[in-house]
């Protein structure tokens, strides 16, 4: 019968020479293969002191970002929490007084943000919904956990701090494509500067 | 008299720690070498290359809680282990370790006893260690523990023809059954390996499956039997099996060495040390150098070959290796015939 690929082996039931019967040849063989492996660079990571880099685009642990006065840019829309696949993420509006005009860029704001880091699948569609650039995904990993309450990060784990040299940069998820891809939608007066 | 007795003492408490230190080094050069072997570091954190892991090994072990099923025989339960260690122990006293210092015009021989049947007293000894195995697992009460021990003692049987057999060929051509005396025989490049290579070959299979050493680990094959004979049991009686192993092992490699590699004795060392104190430790050094040679070809190969099927165990041990090494018997008592060498 012809095979599809060509790549398939027939298997051989023919009966065994001498030199393959006393096996030693063949297991001198083996034992030379694996003294090969034995001075070979080993592939070990060791990871505490090492770590192997991520790649740029890499999903991991939310920030949601200030702008350059350091006033939060999500303004409670609720788009991410729509867009997530998963159902991770709950927020509260509230409204903005007077006086909180450097805490909060919107009129409306989220009182609450919550994202459950154990539904979460870091997906990334939160990101895309965003029509604020509030929301990005980071490099930091979620650190594990005992409890499963600890997995709901709420505002204080996910808002960058207010200091100009303790935010997170996400400039490198921010590759040509995305920029291109969010040409087109219709926030050009939130765009980062 | 007294100071005999000291220095006989003084010897087995020496023979007794290093086949210990020994056999605890086995279980990091086992991890180690493993590592190597497949591309991976191995243990390196506890200490400086994780030297100290072995340490470690054994505060876990003790630490772990003590275990005694409910349905077993207790007394057996705990003379399984007892018995496996003891009787791998035992071993180290007749093997040569050198061959005498002499210190203020006394000679001071480096082995314990050279009984002029050492090797059956060897043999002896380690069939013996086959009811360790065997009484712990038939005292776990345990389906698998026992089809593991079923499997050693078969096996461990099966073998010790071929290893008997084997060991003939070599004491016609040495004349002798004091394993002393085999490894003075082997001065210079008079090793029993150039004697007897084929007798080698069996010796060394069967010292495999002897020692329950991969390929032929069927007794405590992780797979089908979760450890065989050693299912039941934790703490420092799982630890006292393991232990036991990595002692045979330092055993028979000890025993390859001395029998087929000229033990103690080194070619051409005479020429270059001429003193006589010097000359024996540096015998021992070459004889540890030996068997951590034999060490390491056991860990390769474990770490190589995939283990047997229990059929083809079973063909290999009785119909490929005694007929094998009754042939060998054969072949040298005719070409001892021939030369005339007949001791």
């Amino acid at each position: 019968m012809q095979s599809l690929t060509n790549r398939s082996k027939v298997v051989s039931n023919k009966k065994m020479t001498f030199m393959e019967r006393i096996y030693l040849p063949a297991i001198f063989g083996g034992m030379m293969i694996t003294l090969g492996h034995f001075f070979r660079k080993k592939t070990t990571v060791q990871y505490p002191e090492v770590k192997r880099p991520f790649a740029p685009v890499y999903r991991g642990m939310h920030v949601l970002k200030r702008d350059e006065n350091g006033a939060e840019r999500c303004t409670a829309c609720g788009l991410c929490a729509v867009a997530c696949p998963a159902e991770a993420i709950t927020m509260v509006a509230a409204e903005r007084k007077p006086g909180e005009e450097k805490l909060y860029r919107e009129e409306k704001y989220a009182s609450t943000y919550e994202i459950n880091m154990l539904r979460c699948i870091f997906c990334g569609d939160c990101e895309d919904a965003c029509p604020k650039e509030s929301i990005f995904l980071t490099d930091r990993i979620v650190p594990s956990d005992s409890f499963r309450d600890k997995f709901v990060y709420g505002k204080d784990l996910l808002v960058e701090p207010m200091e100009e040299n303790k935010r997170i940069d996400i400039s490198k998820r921010q590759t040509k494509e995305v920029l291109e891809f969010k040409k087109h939608k219709e926030f050009q007066h939130n765009r980062l500067k | 008299m007294l100071s005999y007795i000291i220095y006989k003492a003084i010897l087995v408490v020496i023979v007794f720690s290093i086949t210990l230190v020994a056999a605890m080094y086995s279980t990091y050069a086992e991890r180690k070498i493993a590592g190597f072997l497949q591309d991976r570091l191995g243990p390196n954190r506890a200490g400086p290359f994780g030297i100290l892991q072995p340490v470690a090994d054994g505060v876990k072990m003790f630490m772990k809680e003590e275990m005694i099923p409910n349905v077993s025989n207790k007394f057996l339960f705990i003379l399984g282990p007892s018995v496996a260690m003891f009787t791998s122990l035992m071993t180290g006293a007749v093997i040569p370790w050198g061959t005498s210092l002499t210190i203020a015009g006394h000679q001071y021989s480096l082995q314990v006893a050279d009984v002029n049947i050492g090797i059956l007293y060897l043999l002896g000894v380690t069939s013996v260690g086959v009811y360790g195995i065997m009484i712990g697992g038939w005292a776990s009460n345990n389906k698998f523990a026992l089809l593991g021990a079923l499997r050693a003692s078969s096996q461990m049987i099966s073998y010790e023809v071929a290893l008997g057999l084997s060991i003939i060929a070599l004491i016609m051509t040495t004349g002798t059954l004091s394993i002393g005396e085999i490894a003075a025989q082997q001065h210079g490049w008079h090793w029993n390996i150039l004697y007897q290579p084929l007798g080698f070959l069996i010796f060394i299979i069967c010292a495999f499956a002897e020692t329950n050493r991969a390929p032929f680990d069927l007794p405590e094959c992780e797979s089908e039997l979760i450890g065989g004979y050693h299912t039941e049991y934790s703490s420092m009686k799982l630890g006292f099996y393991l232990f036991a192993e990595y002692t045979n092992m330092f055993i028979s490699s000890a025993v390859i060495a001395t029998l087929y590699f000229g033990g103690y004795n080194m070619p051409l060392l005479g020429r270059f040390v001429h003193d006589p104190n010097a000359l024996v430790l540096l015998g021992t050094f070459f004889l540890f150098c030996k068997i951590c040679f034999f060490i390491f070809l056991f860990m390769w190969v474990r770490w190589t070959l995939p283990r047997f099927r229990y059929d083809q165990l079973m063909n290999l041990g009785w119909k490929g290796l005694i007929p094998l090494a009754i042939l060998n018997i054969a072949i040298t008592g005719i070409v001892m015939w021939i030369t005339g060498k007949i001791n």
